[in-house]
């Protein structure tokens, strides 16, 4: 009985936009590698993602994506200037690694003084120069059934690609900037690869910007691979323009003792789908996600996770908050799943949501999947409106009401930011978040 | 005459890992006997070997109860045969209700035993009376095992079990942990009311202000895995004035 | 060895043989032609002299199920259904239609004797009801054998408060404007493809009216049994509590032990109208298959309420311990303005049982409220899955929901999947929902067993204490039997 036996669909517009798309990129890329034409193939059996899909019920890719915008150029002199305007955490002191509509910008990133044990590279290089190191990992960390992922997969063409040697320890975290022409309407697949090995420790910055009224698609990947003992702070920002496309993917494996910690914001873009596979394949492993979405108007964003417990005693949290406001309408989908070697799982998952407005919409769906018994799992998720009662007590205090919704807003999505272990990045996180929810 | 409690050498470990290394213990009926020693010298060891605890192993020697080997039954069999174990920490058994769990604990032993089952009404009085003395609301027992109480509570509760399954042999794990001196009273009164000619009790404690309230006959010092020294119940106030640290230094 | 292993030794070596019902009655029956056709849906109309609405009815529904494919998102798999290899309508051949008890067939009161199900009035009144007791413990029953109702007591009593207590078939004659008002508008015909096919091939089931202000004065109750070999059972259940009525409604239901897979895809719809309240309990013990998954019952069930007036309250609340496959999500529609649904659940599996269940609770008016209580307990090779959805509509201010599903898992071959949906589209409700996976602690067994519990004991102590939130839901008979059901189900495992 396994398997959708219902009709296959006529491809639409968009599907058909990606076939073409392909085929020039087929012509005019020289070596480009089997992974990429493989990958095509396995997103052409299914098409864009649809509500058909279990994964993708409440996000639906392929009506929502009704054309293909052109693959992105390279951005002229005017687009970069803008670009360097733009920046999220600018003044921070982080390292960062700028591409603009999807190209590298080496003019605008910083890569002086690069610490011992860390290399950085594009993508575009080490697809160019047949890098050996990136094409044992590229698509082969975990291979997620999806077929947004394919999707980036087959078309994939820069991103960054960080390996952290064994041992070395990156204070300065790395921030990956990735911001949008504004001046066309393009398609960027970005894909990135982090690979941090035994012991070695690292925090990167993945963001996202884009200007409003530019209509553009962003299919992003991160690939990461965290070795035995090593630690890892990944910070991933939506921050794209109100007519933005995003669908983003990370894929992780943690090893023996290796430690994930994760936190998303989404604040901004039409529609924003991070979708994170994580899969703990080492004893002693531990990944803890967390999510914040703050959302208006009519942007739609889906956090959607799997835990993939797959051996012995190994750890995973997840917190994931969502405040919503005028039409907007926040997806969680999150599923634990534990494999029968898996005993001794502790998995923890909680998710909710804060409605400031009557037409907003919270979708919540934790999911169980438990093949071993010895394990303690659970979930909890909450939807509810704002605690009137509170937000009394704060006008009675003098407290404009505007600036009391803020207030509440800031101490209900806190819990998420608290988590981020990097002192700095996290104080910079909460004036980034305090300062967005103002704008808001 | 057989002893209650005769410990011959006995040898124990967990997960591969020695604990008990070559202990000897005799508990005649009518004893109190105290245990006592540092942190981490197995005292709470001791109680879970003889109740037969799963994962702990015993790798030689012998623990009989009124001349039966212990090694050789279950964990039922020997509560059935006497030997009850007052936890350190109480388990929660959530949904059922107190009140069953006596009733279904006394019956399966007095079964095993060849008794009677206990009639309701019967069961009821004897329950009551226990309450009254350690003062405890009767509501209380209808109420989930151990679920939602305090600490002194869980801690009355199984001296209540205690004093309702009438066992021979009585092991209290650290019974004064986390109550306040009025709960300690109480339960200690409860205890005493306990002691007699056919029963023998083990008091396993860290701290000697639990037997100004239990007087024991025999104290004993355990330090790593055996009995180190044994006296009278002056020696338990020897203890609280010169501390654990000669008796750690030695087994070192 | 430690205590939770032995468990599960004992639960693997424990299958067929603990299914006590798995019986056959040798009776001779009236089948319909095998297979499915428009021809063998006239023939069933015809059985049963129903009006020519009720044929079309069928006839429509019929012909949207051959454009209909089975759903294949639960968590269950089973070898394709051939629907035209089975009989869609089976009747012991003495019984034309229950008249009075007295002319049922002797062999047929035996079968629910047998089942612990007394048919005779005078039985029950002398049984079941002693002195000390209040009226309203006696139940009325109706037996559903394969396709028909074989017999109804109590029928004149509950008609002297204005009851209607009858089989379908039998409403469909006498009270056919009720049943017409009413049948398909919880459940329609195009719903889904188990109860289309059902609103095509429905054969007999319950059929209650509760008039407006009336107290149902003793529990109702249906039993079903499914004899006959490749049979398909297809009952329909149509319950209505008119303005301010209560009723509590019971159903049991087991089939005998047979190699070959039966099918079971019945309807249930209640209506509640205003201040009404329907009480809904369900033991569930299909034969559940033997140990290699040879056999059994494919429960295929849709069951759902509509609370359709202010302060309607419904409550579901099964034990679930049989079937190879239960697929099955017994719902509330909370129309009514403060309406109330309710599930509570125990769905036990072992052996190689599969279970996909869970409810709905689509809150559509203001004010409305649900509560959900879920039980799975997972053991053998088993496979044991809560799926459940919670909505709530742009009007429905102040919904709110709780809901807890825990699953308890005893041996390592087994699988616990929780899968809840919650859809919050009115910035005013509330939602909570909380869920737990894990198995019966060591330690607790260990204490257990320290107080002089045998392991088994401890186990099914345990157990108890696990599902106790929702047997305190059931009616007190139904609690009991309940009780011993999952010491059954678990044996080996628990007493």
């Amino acid at each position: 009985m396994a398997g959708d036996n219902r009709k296959p669909l006529q491809p639409t517009q968009a599907e058909s936009g990606l076939v073409e798309l392909f085929a020039a990129r087929r012509i005019s890329g020289d070596n480009l590698p089997s992974l990429c034409a493989e990958a095509f193939e396995a997103f052409q059996a299914k098409g864009l993602p649809s509500r058909r899909e279990e994964a993708w019920k409440y996000t639906d890719l392929r009506s929502l994506m009704r054309d293909v915008k052109p693959l992105a150029t390279p951005p002229e002199p005017a687009a970069k200037e803008l670009a360097r305007e733009a920046g999220l955490l600018k003044e921070t002191g982080f390292r960062r690694i700028v591409f603009v509509g999807g190209y590298f910008a080496p003019e605008l990133s910083d890569l002086q003084d690069i610490e011992e044990g860390l290399s950085i590279g594009s993508l575009s290089e080490a697809l160019a120069t047949q890098d050996s190191f990136a094409a044992s990992y590229l698509g082969k960390i975990y291979p997620a059934e999806d077929s947004a992922f394919a999707l980036n997969t087959a078309f994939m063409s820069e991103g960054v690609v960080v390996r952290v040697r064994p041992g070395a320890t990156i204070e300065r975290p790395l921030h990956f900037v990735f911001v949008a022409n504004a001046t066309q309407p393009a398609t960027y697949f970005l894909r990135s690869l982090v690979v941090v090995e035994k012991g070695a420790r690292a925090t990167f910055i993945e963001s996202f910007e884009g200007a409003d009224q530019c209509d553009y698609h962003v299919n992003a990947a991160t690939e990461m691979v965290v070795g035995e003992e090593a630690r890892v702070e990944r910070i991933k920002i939506s921050r794209e323009g109100d007519q933005a496309l995003h669908v983003s993917t990370l894929v992780a494996t943690l090893a023996q003792n290796a430690r994930l910690n994760d936190f998303a914001l989404t604040i901004g873009g039409s529609l924003v789908r991070n979708q994170t596979f994580v899969k703990l394949e080492g004893r002693g492993a531990a990944a803890n996600l967390r999510g914040a979405n703050i959302l208006a108007g009519k942007e739609h964003a889906d956090s959607t996770l799997l835990l993939d417990h797959a051996v012995e005693g190994s750890e995973s949290k997840a917190l994931f908050k969502s405040v919503l406001d005028d039409d907007s309408q926040a997806v969680f989908q999150g599923k634990i799943r534990v494999r029968p070697a898996a005993q001794h799982t502790d998995a923890r998952m909680m998710a909710r949501a804060l409605l400031l407005s009557g037409a907003a919409q919270a979708i919540c769906k934790p999911e169980l999947e438990i093949f071993a018994d010895d394990v303690q799992c659970g979930h909890g998720s909450t939807v509810g409106a704002l605690d009137q009662e509170l937000k009394f007590y704060l006008m009675a205090r003098g407290i404009a009401e505007a600036d009391a919704v803020g207030l509440l807003v800031e101490a209900f999505i806190g819990e998420t930011l608290d988590g981020i272990e990097h002192s700095s990045v996290r104080d910079h996180m909460t004036s980034l978040v305090a300062e967005l929810n103002e704008r808001k | 005459m057989t002893a209650l409690l005769e410990i011959k050498d006995l040898r124990a470990e967990i997960s591969g890992k020695q604990i008990l290394n070559g202990y000897d213990l005799v508990v005649n009926a009518g004893e109190i006997h105290a245990i006592m020693g540092p942190n981490g010298s197995g005292k709470s060891t001791l109680s879970y070997v003889l109740s037969g605890r799963p994962g702990y192993e015993i790798t030689g020697g012998q623990a009989l109860l009124n001349g039966a080997d212990l090694s050789e039954m279950t964990v039922d069999e020997r509560a059935a045969a006497g030997l009850f174990l007052a936890f350190q920490y109480p388990l929660e058994v959530p949904g059922v209700p107190t009140m069953t769990f006596l009733r279904a604990a006394l019956n399966s032993q007095r079964k095993k035993r060849g008794e009677e089952e206990l009639s309701s009404p019967e069961l009821l009085k004897r329950i009551r009376e226990a309450a009254k003395v350690l003062g405890m609301d009767p509501e209380m027992l209808r109420r989930a095992v151990n679920v939602g109480f305090s600490g002194g509570e869980k801690k009355r509760a199984e001296t209540l079990q205690m004093m309702l399954l009438e066992p021979k042999l009585c092991i209290l794990d650290e019974t004064d942990s986390g109550l306040d001196i009025d709960a300690l009273k109480v339960v200690a009164s409860g205890v005493n009311q306990m002691r007699s000619k056919d029963r023998g009790m083990i008091v396993i404690t860290h701290y000697q202000r639990l037997l100004d309230y239990i007087t024991p006959d025999v104290v004993h010092v355990q330090s790593a895995g055996r009995i180190v020294r044994t006296g009278g119940k002056e020696l338990a106030l020897e203890l609280e004035a010169t501390g654990y640290a000669q008796y750690q230094s030695e087994a070192a | 060895m430690a205590a939770v292993q032995e468990t599960v030794e004992q639960v693997r070596r424990i299958g067929a043989d603990q299914y006590k019902y798995g019986f056959v009655t040798d009776i001779e029956s009236d089948l319909a032609p095998k297979g499915l056709s428009e021809d063998v849906i006239r023939f069933i109309s015809a059985k049963k002299n129903e009006p020519e609405w009720m044929l079309d009815w069928r006839l429509d529904a019929y012909r949207r199920w051959l454009t209909m494919s089975e759903p294949t998102w639960a968590l269950v798999n089973y070898p394709a259904i051939d629907y035209q290899d089975l009989y869609y309508y089976a009747a012991p051949k003495s019984t034309a239609g229950p008249k009075s008890l007295d002319e049922v067939d002797p062999e047929l009161l035996r079968t629910y004797e047998k089942l612990g199900i007394p048919l005779h009035e005078r039985e029950i009144l002398a049984g079941v009801q002693r002195p000390d007791e209040e009226p309203g413990r006696r139940v009325a029953v109706d037996a559903v054998f394969d396709s028909v109702s074989v017999a109804t007591t109590f029928k004149e009593e509950l008609a002297k408060v204005g009851v209607i207590f009858m089989p379908i078939s039998e409403a469909l004659r006498e009270h056919p404007e009720l049943v017409r008002k009413y049948l398909g508008t919880v459940v329609p015909t195009s719903d889904n493809y188990f109860a289309t096919l059902n609103s095509a091939v429905f054969s007999d089931g319950s059929f209650v009216y509760i008039p407006p202000g009336v107290r149902c004065p003793m529990e109702l109750s249906t039993y079903f049994r499914i004899n006959e070999k490749n049979t398909g059972q297809f009952e329909r259940t149509l319950i209505i509590a008119d303005k301010g009525a209560y009723v509590s409604y019971l159903e049991g239901c087991t089939a005998p032990k047979r190699d070959e897979n039966q099918l079971h895809a019945a309807v249930v719809e209640l209506v509640a109208l205003d201040d009404a309240e329907i009480k809904y309990s369900t033991v569930q013990n299909w034969y559940p298959g033997d140990e290699e998954g040879r056999g059994g019952i494919y429960n295929f069930v849709t069951k759902r309420g509509d609370c359709r007036g202010a302060n309607a309250k419904i409550s579901w609340t099964q034990v679930e311990t049989g079937s190879a496959i239960t697929w099955k999500y017994p719902s509330c529609v909370l129309r009514g303005d403060n309406s109330r649904g309710e599930f509570y659940s125990i769905a036990i599996s072992n052996g190689r049982q599969q279970v996909d269940s869970g409810t709905k609770m689509i809150h559509l008016g203001k004010g409305t409220s649900s509560r959900i209580i879920s039980k799975g307990i997972s053991a053998g090779r088993s496979s044991n899955a809560y799926r459940g959805l919670v909505s709530a509509h742009r009007k429905a201010d102040g919904a709110r929901n709780f809901t807890q599903c825990d699953s308890l898992l005893i041996g390592d071959a087994c699988s616990a999947h929780t899968v809840p949906y919650m859809e919050a589209k009115n910035a005013s409700c509330t939602f909570e929902h909380e869920a737990t996976t894990s198995k019966i602690s060591e330690d607790v067994l260990f204490y257990c067993m320290q107080r002089g519990l045998s392991q088994e004991d401890a186990i099914a102590l345990v157990v108890n204490g696990f599902v106790h939130d929702v047997l305190q839901q059931l009616p007190m008979e139904f609690a009991v039997e309940a009780q011993k059901l999952i010491s059954v189900s678990l044996e080996g495992s628990v007493g």
